[in-house]
Order: structure tokens, then C-alpha cells, then sequence
């Protein structure tokens, strides 16, 4: 089976989606109230698409698909996201 | 993030270079690159003549913004991608490029807390972008290098790293053959040799850890047991199992 990736992978996916890089973005589970950077989730990739899932209690966070002409973004458990517009680099959680 | 970064670009390749029998240093001429920060990494695409594609994340040796990008790619045997640019890429052909990517597993320049690196085989590359950078910043905060190889042969980037000796010294670790006179343990890095080769949570470090899925997670979970903080350890899972 194939064990899972960081959410850093998510980068180049979720790029344009957002005006800022969504990977270093913190998120709360709507699961287990954890708080996260994206990148920090656990990620099941491909073929269908990136199953993102929180880092304690599994729960999916996210859902990314990529096609040619197209992508999808889910956010079946993402309570929020919290972006930093102080510094454009990722300061400690 | 800009529209500079979705965009897919054309790199030709104008450089490659052997770092082992598996494994190849490939660099990619790209214009208009807005150059990248250490750590990050970019996602290749190959496509191909029926249109298929395939796309894969490859970290960035050398931060910078040189217009010329280096990879570094191991070959795994039954892979899709990694053969085909190892062993099949020639000088002048194209790829298709989108990067520079991520913001997590970056290390900047002002950090000042003290940094650890940890490697397994191939999760050196962007660890190596890193050292680099630290080097050519100057920077004051201390930086150390672990890496996990199988055998002496199969390190990369062996000789950059030893020019980096005095801001970021490497010790290397064997976990299959050791070079002739090694006394050191032989094997997967144990709690034991976590404990005594990583800068200790005492000193609250940034630790970054990058290699095979299973060693990324092995180590964090050791180093968790071993006392330092979730948040201060940084992950790139490469795959695998
Ligand atoms: C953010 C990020 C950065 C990366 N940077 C680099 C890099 O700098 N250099 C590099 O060589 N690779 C890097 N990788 C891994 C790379 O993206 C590919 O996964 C790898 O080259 C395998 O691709 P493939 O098409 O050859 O194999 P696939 O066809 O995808 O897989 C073939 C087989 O190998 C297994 N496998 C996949 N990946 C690994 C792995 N890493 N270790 C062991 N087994 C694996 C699969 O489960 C499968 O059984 C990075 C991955 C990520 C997510
Ligand atoms: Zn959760």
C-alpha cells in the first residue's frame, strides 16, 4: 500500500487556487479541533486525486483533483483557514 | 500564490552529472525562473506522444535565482518517471516545469534558531539546497547534517557537503555496508543514534526531516519520544513504503 505524503506535495496542485501558497496556511479539523499548517496533513496521492487527511485523527480535511482542464478543491473538514499576511514566509505554529 | 508559479514552463536540460549508480544531478535551463528559496521543491511533467502525462515533485538542490535549476532524481527500478530522467534525458531535451513550491519545508535565511538536518537516501537534495544556502547567507545559526545512506556509495552529494564541513557538518550513517574501518553501528538509525547525533531539544531546534515515507516517519516519532516538539519538526515524505 501506499503510504502517505506531506502536504507540502499539495503545492503545485492548490497553486492558483489562492493568492497566497496554501501549504503553509494553518487549518483547523473540523474532526478532532486540531490546528495544522496544510503541510503538515497527511496526503494519499493519485490516481483520482490528493485525499488529505488531519495528522491525529485521520479525518479528511481536504480533497484536491487536477485535471487538464480543470480542479477541484473540497474542504469537507476544514473548519477554517488562517492566513498570515504579516510575512510572506511560514513562522512557527 | 502567483500566477508565475501555476504557470508551467519549458526547462532544458543543459547539464546532468553521475551523483551515484542510481542516481543523477539534471540542470535545467528555464527562463523566466523567479528563482526559489531552499527546500522548495518543483513539479516535473512529462508527457507523453499519446498525450498521457505524468507529473512528479522533485526538490530543488540550490536555492537562488540563478535561471538555471538543479535536480537531483534516484532511480527506482520499477518506477515511471524517475528512470526516464536518470537514464534517458539528454542535454537539449524539454520538460515541463512548475515552481518554485512550498512554504513549510523552507528554510530562510533570518532563522536564527539552531537547525537539524536528517536525510534518508535520496530526502538529502533539498537538505543539501539548504546547507547551501546557510553557507552563502553567512548565517550564524548553528547547522548540522545527519544522513542515512544504505552504503558509502550511495551518498550523494558526498563531496559538496564535506566543502560545507565548517557551517554545516555532516555525519553520515550506514545502514547496510559501512566504508573499511568504520566503527560505528551498522544499521537503521536507532533511538540510541538519534539521541546522540541530533541537537537536542533542550536547545529548541528546527529539525527537518526528508527522505522514503516510512524513514520520515520513523525518525519524527523517535524524536518526538525523545522529547522535541511536534511543531518544530519539519517534514517532506518522499514516498514509498
Ligand atoms: C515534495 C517531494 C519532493 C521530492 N523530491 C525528490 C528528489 O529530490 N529526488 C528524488 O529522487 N525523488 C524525489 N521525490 C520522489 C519523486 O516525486 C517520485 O515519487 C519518485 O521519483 C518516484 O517516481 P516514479 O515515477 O519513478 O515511481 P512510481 O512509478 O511513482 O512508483 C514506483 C514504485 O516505487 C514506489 N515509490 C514511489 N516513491 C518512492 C520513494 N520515494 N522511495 C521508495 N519507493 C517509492 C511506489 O510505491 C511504487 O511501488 C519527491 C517527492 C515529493 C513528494
Ligand atoms: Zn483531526
Amino acid at each position: 500500500m501506499m503510504r502517505p505524503l506531506d502536504g507540502n506535495v499539495l503545492a503545485g496542485p492548490v497553486s492558483g487556487l489562492f493568492a497566497f501558497d496554501a501549504t503553509s496556511t494553518r487549518a483547523q479539523c473540523d474532526g478532532c479541533g486540531d490546528v495544522a499548517m496544510i503541510a503538515q496533513a497527511m496526503v494519499y496521492g493519485e490516481p483520482m486525486g490528493y485525499v488529505v487527511r488531519c495528522r491525529l485523527c485521520d479525518s479528511v480535511l481536504l480533497v484536491v483533483v487536477e485535471r487538464a482542464r480543470h480542479r477541484l478543491l473540497s474542504m469537507p473538514g476544514v473548519r477554517w483557514l488562517r492566513v498570515d499576511t504579516q510575512d510572506d514566509g511560514p513562522a512557527g505554529p | 500564490m502567483s500566477e508565475a508559479t501555476r504557470r508551467w514552463r519549458r526547462g532544458t536540460l543543459v547539464r546532468d552529472r553521475a551523483l551515484s549508480a542510481s542516481a543523477r544531478s539534471v540542470t535545467f535551463a528555464v527562463p523566466d525562473w523567479p528563482g526559489a528559496a531552499a527546500g522548495q521543491h518543483v513539479d516535473v511533467r512529462l508527457t507523453a506522444p499519446d498525450g498521457y502525462q505524468a507529473v512528479r515533485s522533485y526538490s530543488l538542490a540550490r536555492a537562488g535565482t540563478d535561471r538555471e535549476i538543479e535536480l537531483a532524481v534516484e532511480r527506482l527500478p520499477d518506477g515511471e518517471v524517475s528512470p526516464f530522467l536518470v537514464d534517458e534525458l539528454e542535454p537539449g531535451d524539454e520538460v515541463e516545469l512548475r515552481g518554485p513550491l512550498g512554504g513549510w519545508f523552507v528554510w530562510r535565511p533570518g532563522e536564527q534558531r539552531p537547525v537539524q538536518l536528517i536525510a534518508g537516501g535520496s530526502g538529502i537534495v533539498p537538505l543539501v539546497a539548504i546547507a547551501r544556502a546557510h553557507a552563502a547567507a553567512d548565517s550564524t545559526a548553528p547547522m548540522r547534517l545527519l544522513a542515512s545512506v544504505r552504503t558509502p556509495e550511495s551518498a550523494l552529494y558526498r563531496d559538496e557537503l564535506e566543502q560545507l564541513r565548517a557551517t554545516a557538518p555532516t555525519r553520515w550513517h550506514y545502514t547496510r555496508v559501512a566504508p573499511p574501518g568504520w566503527t560505528g553501528p551498522v544499521g537503521r538509525l536507532s533511538p540510541r543514534d538519534l539521541e546522540r547525533e541530533v541537537i537536542a531539544g533542550s536547545q529548541h531546534p528546527l529539525v527537518y526531516v526528508c527522505g522514503p515515507t516510512g524513514f520520515v516517519e520513523a525518525v519524527a516519532r523517535t524524536l518526538i519520544d525523545l522529547g522535541q516538539t511536534a511543531d518544530s519538526i519539519r517534514t517532506e515524505r518522499f514516498g514509498g513504503t
